[in-house]
């Protein structure tokens, strides 16, 4: 089978019996043996269950029952919980955790049928922009090994990418979906904050976090987006917004929109640097596709990160707080006090970039730097927010690079924590508005896949899919692939 | 730059330094806060702060048991258990 058939294709393959789900999940189990040692995407391989899960998944298939993903094989990052098999967060802390529950996203799509093959790479505790923080090692960008494959979703993105799995899970809370998405020349999509459940999914920042799908196309996407989505009495932050083109599209294929008008922020547009062509192209397509392109204004974007930083950072500070040795996860040997028992667990068991957050955010919610840090830090949020509010009076869309430039080479960022947070400049806003947000290829330089994102309003992802549908109608940059193979 | 304190920092945060982390850490740490610090030059006057995205409340589900307690499930990977108890170094002598 072809590693490159889209997830549609692979759909509609199983529909009409061209193939079964044990032929299908085998071949991607080879193609991970034959490729994991190199790319290093994927931390657990669940050889036996993913047969098993496929078997059943063709006996229902044959009696006549089975949603559309029946059968198809997804991988998920590892910061889903899923029972019975490891889920380590990347970390040293979490190496050996086995949750005793399934993530409310892995639940559905276990339900749905979907086969999975095993849990992806990323940074620790979804912190970073290269997935050079794990601690089962980086993860390599299928387009050029030296390079990295972006963070924090590294392992589900280059999965993707490589015909190791037919769609992956990531998560999203300051670009980490986007980000490796662009990098590796696949689609991402965060979706807007409490779409998806975070029950099962390990906090990070619990204000920002999102699931979200990485996968060829955003048909390929909407396949996926309607079984995950939807409000959890679990996650008390799932939003209960009804849904009907959700709904709609658990069965039916994604429909490419026809018109529709785009915003392109000034603060953005007028200092391109490497992604100035790309974008510029994306503005041709987009106008002879339908699409009215107009300018705006996030007047308060410049602020982006480092209110970022001071949230995301307070809010991981308190949410890594239960990791004491005491009940799961990592204990230190021969503790000789409770404190110590604490302290060594957390400082053996956490990466240097865990704990630099940690600490910026043990500092931003300190007496006396509350106010000037965390408090500021949410005024400047709401004011960021708004500047898209205002901007989705005059437009459906907005577009916007995914990164600043094609994906470093690794070692590049490592010892230079502000340079690497500079990595999610185009990124962050989204997130601190909980906007849905979609990184979709788009160019190339050097060689080196380039993407662009399109944000939308708070539950517009039907609008995004559908446009970014529309542009990949009229485009190919989706479809390439490192060697040149379509 | 700012006066940060990153025993005092690591003692809240639980977390022990060795002499050459509370050098780098101390470094990254001033580096970040500059640049964070970039926030106090935007007027936030009269704005009222976003804690949610959609400035949502909590919601309350009713009083009722809705869960099982599986002990022996959840505490298979505890580090060292006794009696359905953690075990952690003598707090109280």
């Amino acid at each position: 089978m072809d590693s490159n058939a889209s997830l549609s294709e692979l759909i509609r393959g199983l529909q009409a019996a061209e193939f079964s789900s044990v032929e299908l999940t085998r071949d991607y189990l080879q193609r991970i043996s034959r490729a994991n040692g190199d790319l290093n995407a994927f931390i657990t391989v669940c050889e036996e269950s993913a047969l098993a899960q496929a078997e059943r998944a063709d006996q229902k298939r044959a009696a006549g029952a089975g949603t559309a993903l029946c059968g198809i094989p997804m991988a998920y990052k590892d910061i889903f919980c899923t029972k019975g098999e490891k889920t380590t967060c990347g970390s040293k802390m979490l190496a050996d955790f086995v949750a005793p529950y399934d993530a409310t996203a892995v639940a559905h799509l276990k339900s749905a049928g979907v086969v999975m093959l095993g849990k992806t790479n990323m940074d620790e505790f979804a912190m970073g922009s290269s997935n050079e923080n794990s601690f089962f090692g980086a993860v390599a960008n299928p387009w050029d090994h030296d390079r990295v494959a972006g963070g924090s979703s590294g392992g589900s993105a280059c999965a993707v990418t490589a015909g190791l799995a037919a769609a992956t899970l990531g998560t999203d809370t300051g670009g980490s979906i986007r980000q490796p998405a662009a990098f590796c020349g696949v689609s991402g999509l965060k979706p807007t904050y409490g779409r998806i459940s975070r029950y099962g999914m390990v906090a990070f920042a619990s204000s920002l976090d999102q699931a979200g799908i990485f996968a060829a196309s955003a048909a390929d996407i909407a396949r996926v987006l309607p079984f995950i989505a939807g409000v959890d009495p679990k996650d008390s932050t799932s939003s209960d917004h009804e849904d009907g083109w959700l709904n709609l599209h658990r069965d039916q294929a994604l429909q490419p929109a026809g018109s529709g008008r785009i915003g392109l922020p000034r603060e953005y547009f007028r200092d391109l640097g490497v992604t100035d062509a790309t974008l510029q192209a994306t503005c041709r397509t987009l106008e002879a596709a339908g699409f009215t392109l107009r300018d705006v204004s996030l007047p308060h974007v410049d602020a982006a990160i480092p209110c970022y930083y001071i949230i995301a950072g307070a809010e991981a500070s308190t949410n890594l707080s239960r990791y004491d040795g005491v009940r799961y996860g990592y204990r230190c040997e021969n503790p000789q006090s409770l404190e110590d028992l604490y302290r060594r667990s957390r400082s053996e068991g956490f990466g240097t970039e865990v704990k630099r957050r940690i600490l910026t955010g043990t500092y931003a919610l300190s007496v006396g730097y509350y106010d000037a840090y965390y408090l500021k830090a949410q005024k400047i949020r709401r004011l960021i927010q708004q500047d898209f509010l205002t901007a989705f009076n005059d437009v459906d869309l907005i577009l916007a690079p995914t990164t600043p430039d094609v994906a470093f080479r690794r070692g590049d960022l490592l010892d230079d924590p502000v340079a690497m947070y500079q990595q999610d400049i185009y990124t962050i806003p989204a997130s601190l508005a909980g906007l849905p947000a979609i990184s979709i290829p788009a160019g190339e330089h050097q060689g080196l896949p380039l993407g662009v994102q399109l944000i939308g309003p708070h539950f517009a992802e039907s609008t995004l899919l559908e446009t970014a549908a529309a542009f990949q109608r009229e485009t190919d940059w989706h479809r390439r692939r490192p060697g040149g193979t379509d | 730059m700012s006066d940060i304190n990153i025993q005092h920092l690591a003692n809240l945060a639980q977390l022990a330094l060795s002499p050459a982390e509370v050098e780098t850490v101390t470094a990254d740490l001033n580096r970040i806060i500059a640049m964070v610090d970039q926030m106090q030059a935007m007027d936030t006057s009269g704005v009222a702060p976003l804690a949610h995205p959609l400035d949502a409340r909590q919601r309350l589900r009713p009083d009722e048991i809705t869960e099982v307690i599986d002990r022996e499930l959840y505490q298979a990977g505890a580090p060292s258990t006794e009696d359905g108890l953690y075990l952690v170094p003598r707090v109280v002598e």
